[in-house]
């Protein structure tokens, strides 16, 4: 490992700053459970580690006033959100999702913010908080900024944020409906998705038979999280009949743009997206 | 000449000041500054959990985190839960129930499971299985290892 100055400030401001200081060439550390393995890999030399651990207004799960949403902190770990009350009791989906990820001794240093601001195309928080409709608070020298998470990732290991930009937390909307988080890796623990899909609607009238507000979003295939928008609109064309599913999954499997690597290839990730986006929207619908 | 970070690390319920260069580990500093080398140096990636100590009460993997990161921290390590004239139920139970071959995996086995009851005092295989998802060994084949958690409190 390359040496690199080392900062653990106390305040947000005082960590843009110093962020902003080293112009793109530092690098914040929270669980590190990326970080550190891109650095000691040699694949990431960044001349300053900033360790934003020590910043309390990154921390802490809470019920906002007024508009009910979630706030979840940037720092909060994947173990705190598999283990939150307030998480199981209204977004299920999102805790069962943390629990498929690594070991509880990664859980136990991997935060959510890690998680997203890696911006690995596999992150399994993402499908779920976009489908969950969740929204990006962002915080830099120039001051706070919302971006909705769907628009958060811009490629591979890159995000909408700027130098000296943190992410402080995700909010995520009352939950109304229901939603799912469906994992497929080889192994049950510590690996990660060769797909992941989340599926979420806000209503669903049981007279017709029909969902409102549906969000199919797809991980690990492609260089970003993707919302199958075309598949989201068939399902919500009419009745949720097991035909209209079968053909909102095709749908979604030429939606995807998957690559060929060592978890999977092209064939194999748009086959299985059409299954787990089938056996999602038919979970969903069977616990009506 | 890299700048030395001044940590303050609560060990085994002893507090400790260093020097150290902050790119080491706290698995590393353990080791070779602190000499508790109970922690092992598996995978160096966070996949084998070899290196498993107590960090605030919670289990981690030492190798995936900066020492100075931990500043101000508690740590415990194996050689912390050890009794000065015997063993830990979770090592005897291991002993007993043939949960240990090569020992490699040992010490980080012991501290997951310590952690692991500590949560849940009463856990279902289901449980103990989740709790050492992390941790890897070549010898046993697990399941000895899964009946000594589970054993431990009958004992
Ligand atoms: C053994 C193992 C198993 C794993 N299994 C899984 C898995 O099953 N699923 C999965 O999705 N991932 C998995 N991971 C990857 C990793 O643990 C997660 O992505 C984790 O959530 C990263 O969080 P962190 O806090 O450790 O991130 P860090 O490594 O601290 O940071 C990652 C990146 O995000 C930046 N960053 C962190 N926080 C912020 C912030 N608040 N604002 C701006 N930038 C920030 C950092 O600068 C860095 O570039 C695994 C990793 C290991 C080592």
């Amino acid at each position: 490992m390359k040496p690199f100055d080392y900062f653990s400030p106390k305040t947000l401001a005082e960590a843009s700053e110093v962020l902003s200081r080293y112009n793109g060439d530092a690098k914040m550390i929270a669980g590190g459970t990326d970080l550190l393995l891109k650095m000691k890999a040699g694949r990431l030399a960044p001349k300053a580690i900033v360790n934003i651990k020590r910043l309390a207004e990154l921390r802490g799960i809470t019920q906002l006033p007024i508009t009910n949403n979630l706030s979840i902190g940037a720092l909060t770990t994947l173990e705190e959100i598999k283990r939150s009350p307030l998480i199981h009791q209204h977004y299920s989906a999102l805790a069962s999702a943390a629990a498929t990820m690594a070991s509880v001794q990664i859980r136990n240093l991997a935060t959510v913010g890690g998680n997203m601001c890696n911006a690995a195309p596999s992150a399994d928080l993402a499908p779920i908080l976009i489908a969950l409709n969740a929204v990006a608070v962002i915080n830099g020298v120039k001051g706070e900024r919302r971006v909705a998470l769907e628009e958060f990732f811009t490629g591979p290991g890159k995000s909408v944020l700027g130098v000296g930009e943190l992410l402080v937390s995700v909010e995520v909307p009352k939950q109304e409906g229901k939603s799912i988080y469906i994992k497929h890796s080889p192994r049950e623990h510590m690996d990660i998705a060769v797909v992941g899909v989340g599926v979420a609607y806000r209503g669903f009238n049981p007279l017709a038979q029909q969902a409102a507000d549906v969000r199919i979003v797809l991980g690990a295939v492609a260089p970003t999280p993707l919302r199958a928008k075309k598949a989201e609109e068939e399902v919500m064309s009419g009745s949720l009949t097991k035909e209209r599913i079968e053909r909102a999954a095709k749908i979604a499997a030429e939606e995807s743009k998957p690559i060929d690597d060592v978890r999977g290839s092209v064939w194999y990730r748009r086959k299985m997206v059409e299954v787990l986006v089938r056996r999602g929207l038919l979970g969903l619908v069977n616990s009506n | 000449m890299v700048k030395k970070f001044h940590l303050t690390l609560n060990v085994n319920g002893e507090q400790k000041e260093l020097l150290i260069d902050p790119r080491r580990s706290l698995l590393d500093v353990l080791r070779n500054d602190l000499e508790l080398r109970g922690a092992h140096r598996g995978c160096d990636s966070g996949d084998c959990g070899a290196c498993t100590v107590i960090l605030n009460g919670k289990a981690i993997t030492s190798c995936m985190t900066l020492a100075a990161d931990c500043d101000g921290d508690s740590v415990i390590t194996v050689e912390g839960i050890t009794p000065a004239d015997g063993l830990h139920p979770v090592q005897k139970s291991l002993v007993e129930d043939g949960g240990i071959q090569c020992g490699f995996c040992t010490t980080g086995m012991v501290m997951a499971a310590i952690a692991l009851l500590d949560s849940i005092p009463h856990p279902t295989e289901e449980d103990v299985r989740e709790g050492l998802a992390g941790n890897l060994c070549r010898c046993t084949g697990y399941k000895k290892i899964v009946e000594a958690v589970m054993n431990v409190e009958r004992k």
